[in-house]
């Protein structure tokens, strides 16, 4: 989230669209029906079903699943054509003045570079024009038709109305209804939220779902604003603490990046690192990028990073290719070349796409670990459970050790909200049997690898030997130890240059923020962005005063946001050129002739006058960006693509199955169906009575929602035969399942391209271990693919079949 | 209104209590010395997502051990009040005819705790049911007989007999909460605040702003739904189409108390409270119901013309 | 802000405090010990009071966990209820079908309480000690480490990387476990490491 929960009650217009809050996260969506209640707000859902969230919206339209871009440049197309504009701040805060290279084009759903045989592109000419002296060309009055904005309106062009109707099954009126009502925002004084989740990216072109609405909000110029921005509501509980701490192949924690065998030393991994500004004044905060580097190495290896050895850099084990994601980890698996596999807290057996696949992978392991508090079906995956898993436990050869671990209730430490709040919590029961903190068996682990390299020597063991461990319990770090290493802490007593009796940082104190950070050795810090968090006041994330001053939302002493206790990112840009509130009633920080100041901890330095300082200013060129260079690997302006299963050919480009440049993997491309075969349009998702695989342990839940099920229209149920409550079985290319019928008026077929729709939801919760009724799932069926930047997988879009049928066979 | 601290773990007694009934069943007049102000539970059909946070909040709170039971096409579940389930939320995917759009109408339904409860009037064992100066509906184990007279007696078709234990469930508004100053559990949970709690002249005043939000946003009919027939109800909804409050899953457009109890109610009055004890109580529903909760339709018949005046029933089957 | 959540007198001090009662807030007057026979008692009474997050989405609703017995004091704690927290800014009490039932998730009956080993070829766990557990973890991950590390590519860069055991972390543990857990992963020179983030 740009924004926070508690800040939608200052939103004018709620677009929920690629998410379902009402479902999936009740309690935020509390903040919706406050606006509603309080302001006259309004909330828009688009969704191929008629969802919870849609039963309390005043305007809903139906969408193909997979279709989302279209209909979002038919948006921005709606806001051009009708003048519904933030003019000031597209200008002043966005590149739409920016001139691109001569050599960018685009044509037929493609951009210039393309090369087919590697699905990937040579990006070099998107990029800017650069001057002599270093900086991006502009033309300020965007006369010129090279600059971003006149190729933006160019490449929206095709999205009319019409083609929105013809690709997304929306019927043009309703289309038009929500471009109206979302376009109304451009005014200063409203305010749009885009809350999605996902619906947006769980698709093999998800990133691009989400930056088109990010371009929407940019161009009416809600971003940055109380009651605006993209608000990602993030599915767990610390997902974003998870992501926040780097637990990805190609992260290091606070978003900096492991290096690829490509950056053949420190020196050539730094120098693509931080970025110069593009233009003049701007702060370009990732040139800052050697001081959270060197701080994290510190916290990493302590003494043994030093500057000699590059503080370490060979320790980190180097990329070969772009990233070791869960679909290539699973893809390694099923060919043989993985050995091992912990899942901590974790079910992939249930969690990724083609089930049958992921057995195959799993049964070929030499050993799996699986740490969690509940029977996982990932654990047991060797397990015969009739046609729900039907395996032969014989034949596996894999050797599961089974940890149980406690849960929140036994357990101390921060969890990082979709707002970023990082919130404190404590333990208050005792855990069962010998159930044991993961920070235990993680020390466990470690020592035990520690002592047995000392003992018999072995690959490369310095690494591990030289990890900085510096706990009381060597055994069992203190959640109070670690948080304070993630805060970040002085080394050696720095003295000021310029006033040697001076001290500017002292030894063995907590850093009060990553302004300190310093990369020579000085200080350590775990994860830059968390600075803050735990410093000498004590534990910043354990703050528990929930005044808020003005009613803004923003609560700024409960808990610690990151950065810096900021609550609401690029918030310099709710104020004007000037510095001045874009709306007063809706004021967050204001310019005051020397200094920024207000509600909110500016996102911006302090004393950098308005006019002169860009509000984006992690960005090289201190503005946000509508055309966004070589940055994502399909383009710099989102495209129309259609899922790699579809029930349509791509109406604008008939040539293109799926995103061009997303990776498939060899044997997968043969597993995807097409629509002769599998003529129904299937999605994903999940139920407000259940979370993911963890519920159907817990009684109360299973009892609410007790049985797997999918949904289809009555429509398809007329056509099929099927009744309401029976059985049905539903297959994809990779698999069958069988589920009861839930026959229902929320889900109608649509007309896309002059052909009938039909959709097939199937949610996700059911499995073969706890409570409720044992089920299958939807991933027996879904297609092994991700989208092309981040490789989230296609879960929101495949292709089925379905037929009535009887029960299935049971263990 | 809403309840702005959390519960008490100090020892805290209870701030009303028997002195304070209103009625008994089966048991003549009460005399309490003071009137409490009356509580109400507003339910908010517009703003609730039908999310089961008041079900899973009601099983919890009051140890209920429900059946995990199965899918039979629906979204309800369990698929009908149980003795064990004393709320449930009830789907209904209605077209509008005026708009052509689809409304998902989801309405939780449960004791309304009617001001002329008709579960007590019915209720032959005396003190099984009470009913406070506050509103407060309340079912008492220990003097329950089984009967099922008192489900005949509502209007809303609520209260369940056990197979286990024979004895009467439903909703008891949280009286144990309410009795140390909390709301009840199912309007603590709710995530929009759809459920809210608080003094009856309080909730309808929020019903009052909530409906002319409503108005604004074209649903014309949006009313208080506050049945007159039962006396008013301590439990509320604000209905956005409160001209034809059945759309709900069958709420009663005009709740009435039976004419079964109206009849059972002459009775009394004329064999005269103080003469009837537990077996001539128990006997006389025998003589009426087959066994616990079988009225037939004869019997219903029966009764109406036992009644005085003109009889409806008003629940719906 | 609307009536519901405005009227809250917020507690400005930090830590597990206890709020006081609302009693009177319905216009009761006067507290009165009564007893009623239908009322049952109130079954906090006497129960330690902890601050805690659910665990489900990040939503991050406050909850407040009831307990048997204070660990603070070095006794065992069971829990006996959890309810959402009223001073909590973005849940302010109130929980969904999920956190309401939390209870029954911290005491599920398919919690894990010792650790298991399913050998190969086997169709059941069978019950170890945690030493027996570890010490075989470590063991199997030495091992492949050893086998499979790659310390240079075929350039000759110095690459220090374990590709063939992999490491999927959770999506509900604590910044602090993530931290630990990320020390132990990237020191062995794994890659092969992924969260939850997408699924």
């Amino acid at each position: 989230m740009t924004n926070s929960w508690t800040d939608i009650q200052n939103t004018d217009l709620v677009v929920i669209m690629g998410g379902n809050a009402a479902e999936a996260h009740p309690c935020g969506f509390k903040w919706v029906t406050e606006a509603k209640a309080n302001r006259g707000a309004k909330l828009i859902v688009v969704d191929p079903r008629f969802t919870r969230s849609a039963s309390v919206a005043d305007f809903y339209a139906p969408i193909r699943q997979g279709t989302d871009i279209a209909f979002l440049l038919g948006v921005i197309k709606y806001c051009i054509d009708n003048d519904k504009v933030q003019w000031d701040y597209v200008k002043a805060f966005t590149n739409a003045s920016y001139l691109v290279k001569d050599g960018f084009s685009y044509s037929d759903g493609l951009f210039v570079g393309y090369d087919e045989s590697k699905r990937d592109y040579n990006r070099s000419e998107w990029d800017y024009q650069i001057g002599p002296d270093g900086y991006a060309l502009v033309d300020e009055t965007l006369q010129n038709p090279r600059c971003v904005w006149n190729l933006l309106k160019q490449h929206v062009a095709q999205y009319t109305p019409e083609m929105v109707e013809r690709i997304c099954g929306t019927p043009k009126d309703k289309f038009l209804k929500v471009a109206q009502m979302i376009s109304e925002t451009s005014s200063p004084q409203k305010a749009m939220t885009s809350m999605y989740a996902l619906g947006w990216t769980q698709h093999s072109k998800g990133s691009q779902n989400i930056r088109s609405m990010a371009m929407l909000q940019l161009i009416l110029g809600n971003i940055g604003i109380r009651g605006g921005g993209m608000n990602a509501l993030r599915g767990h509980s610390n997902i974003q603490g998870l992501t926040d701490v780097g637990l990805m192949s190609n992260l290091i924690p606070g978003y900096l990046t492991i290096p690829t065998e490509r950056e053949v030393d420190f020196q050539t991994y730094m120098g693509s690192r931080g970025f110069k500004p593009l233009r003049p004044n701007q702060m370009s905060y990732w040139q800052n990028y050697g001081k959270f580097f060197v701080s994290f190495q510190k916290a990493m290896w302590g003494s043994a990073a030093t500057k000699d050895n590059n503080w370490a850099f060979e320790y980190l084990p180097k990329l070969d290719v772009p990233a070791y994601d869960m679909l290539r980890a699973f893809e390694l698996m099923h060919e043989g070349k993985m050995n091992g596999y912990v899942c901590q807290g974790f079910n992939p057996l249930q969690s990724m796409p083609n089930k049958a696949k992921l057995i195959r992978g799993l049964s070929k392991l030499k050993y799996l670990i699986t740490m969690d508090p509940l029977e996982t079906e990932t654990s047991r995956f060797w397990e015969k459970h009739g046609e729900i898993n039907d395996v032969d436990p014989k034949s596996i050869q894999t050797e599961v050790i089974q940890l149980p671990t406690t849960c929140f209730a036994e357990d101390e430490g921060a969890l990082v909200n979709s707002g970023r709040w990082l919130q404190w919590h404590w333990p208050g029961a005792t855990p069962p049997g010998e159930a044991k903190h993961d920070t235990w068996i993680m020390a466990q682990i470690h020592l035990r690898l520690k002592a047995l390299y000392a003992k018999e020597g072995g690959a490369f063991p310095d690494p591990i030997a030289n990890l900085h461990w510096p706990y009381k319990d060597q055994g069992e770090p203190h959640p109070v130890e670690i948080a304070k290493e993630l805060n970040g802490y002085v080394l050696e007593t720095v003295y000021d240059p310029a006033d040697p009796t001076k001290v500017v940082l002292e030894k063995g104190k907590q850093v009060a923020g990553f302004g300190v950070l310093r990369d020579d050795g000085t200080t350590a810090c775990g994860c830059w962005i968390y600075s803050g968090c735990y410093t000498e006041a004590g534990n910043m994330m354990a703050r528990r005063d929930n005044t808020d001053r003005d009613n803004t939302g923003a609560h700024p002493n409960w808990a610690f946001s990151w950065p810096a206790n900021r609550r609401i990112l690029y918030n310099r840009a709710s104020a004007d050129l000037d510095g001045k509130a874009w709306d007063p009633s809706r004021k967050l920080i204001e310019w005051d002739g020397t200094r920024w100041s207000g509600y909110d901890v500016p996102d911006i330095a302090p004393t950098a006058k308005p006019r002169e300082v860009g509000p984006f200013i992690m960005n090289p060129e201190g503005v946000s960006r509508l055309f966004t260079r070589g940055m994502m690997r399909e383009g710099p302006f989102p495209v129309h693509y259609e899922p790699f299963e579809a029930p349509i050919a791509n109406v604008i480009a008939p040539k293109i199955r799926g995103n061009p440049v997303a990776r498939v993997f060899k044997n997968d491309m043969t597993q995807f169906g097409d629509a002769t075969e599998f003529p129904y349009a299937a999605t994903s998702y999940r139920l407000t009575e259940h979370f993911h695989f963890w519920t159907k342990h817990v009684w109360v839940n299973a009892v609410l929602q007790p049985e797997f099920f999918v949904e289809i229209s009555e429509e398809l149920a007329r056509e099929k035969s099927i009744q309401p409550g029976g059985w049905v079985r539903v297959w994809s290319k990779r698999g069958s399942i069988k589920a009861k019928a839930v026959v229902t008026k929320r889900i109608r077929p649509l007309i896309c391209d002059g052909k009938p729709v039909h959709v097939v939801g199937i949610p996700l919760h059911w499995g073969f271990t706890g409570a409720a009724k044992e089920g299958f799932g939807p991933n027996a069926l879904t297609p092994f693919v991700g989208d092309a930047n981040i490789e989230t997988p296609e879960f929101k879009a495949f292709l089925v079949n379905i037929e009535p049928t009887t029960p299935p066979a049971v263990a | 209104m809403a309840i702005t601290t959390n519960p008490p773990v100090a020892p805290t007694p209870a701030s009303y209590g028997d002195k304070d009934l209103l009625r008994r069943s089966a048991s003549g007049p009460q005399h309490p010395d003071r009137q409490l102000t009356p509580v109400a539970k507003l339910i908010d059909v517009s703003k609730c997502i039908g999310c089961k946070a008041c079900q899973s909040a009601c099983l919890e709170w009051n140890n209920l051990r429900e059946e995990v039971g199965v899918n039979t096409g629906v979204y309800e579940n369990p698929h009908d009040l149980t003795p064990a389930s004393w709320t449930l939320m009830r789907f209904t995917e209605w077209v509008n005819p005026e708009t052509d759009n689809l409304e998902w109408l989801i309405r939780k339904d449960g004791c309304m705790h009617c001001a002329d409860p008709g579960c007590l009037k019915a209720c032959p064992a005396p003190g099984a049911i009470v009913q406070y100066t506050n509103g407060i509906v309340d079912f008492d184990r220990n003097h329950c007989i089984g009967c099922g007279y008192c489900v005949k007696g509502c209007p809303f078709n609520i209260p369940r007999i056990s197979k286990v234990d024979h004895k009467a469930y439903k909703c008891s508004l949280c009286s144990d909460r309410v009795a140390v100053g909390q709301g009840p559990a199912c309007a603590k949970a709710c995530p929009t605040q759809a459920i809210v709690f608080g003094t009856k002249e309080e909730m309808k005043q929020h019903a009052d702003k909530r409906i002319a939000d409503l108005k604004s946003r074209g649903f014309k009919n949006a009313g208080l739904y506050d049945p007159p027939g039962v006396g008013g109800t301590h439990v509320m909804y604000v209905l956005h189409h409160n001209d034809k409050p059945s759309l709900y899953a069958g709420l009663p457009d005009n709740p009435r108390i039976s004419p079964l109890v109206e009849a059972w109610k002459g009775m009394t009055k004329y064999a005269g409270l103080a003469l009837i004890g537990l077996t001539a109580a128990a006997g006389f529903v025998h003589h009426l119901v087959a066994g616990p909760n079988k009225v037939t339709e004869h019997d219903e018949e029966e009764a109406a013309r036992f009644a005085e005046g003109k009889a409806t029933d008003g629940r719906v089957a | 802000m609307n009536m519901e959540l405005s009227r809250r007198a917020f507690l400005r001090s930090a830590g597990a405090g206890v709020a006081g009662t609302a009693i009177g807030a319905f216009g009761f007057g006067g507290i009165e010990a009564a007893h009623a026979s239908s009322i049952r008692a109130f079954k906090l009474t006497t129960m330690v009071e902890t601050r805690n997050t659910c665990p489900y989405c990040s939503v991050a609703c406050g909850i407040i966990t009831y307990s048997k017995g204070d660990l603070r004091k070095g006794e065992k704690a069971e829990l006996v209820h959890i309810e959402g927290d009223v001073d909590h800014p973005t849940n302010r009490g109130t929980l969904c079908p999920k956190g309401a039932a939390l209870l029954d998730f911290a005491k599920a009956e398919t919690r894990l309480k010792y650790p298991m080993i399913r050998k190969p070829g086997s169709d059941k766990f069978e019950r170890v000690s945690w030493d027996q557990a570890l010490d075989r973890i470590a063991r199997l991950m030495k091992d492949d480490r050893d086998q499979n590390f790659v310390a240079k590519n075929n350039d000759g860069v110095t690459v220090n990387r374990w590709t063939t055991t992999g490491f999927l972390a959770a999506s509900a543990t604590t910044n602090e476990t993530a931290f630990v857990t990320y020390k132990v992963v990237r020191s062995a020179g794994m890659l092969v490491f992924d969260n939850q983030a997408r699924v």
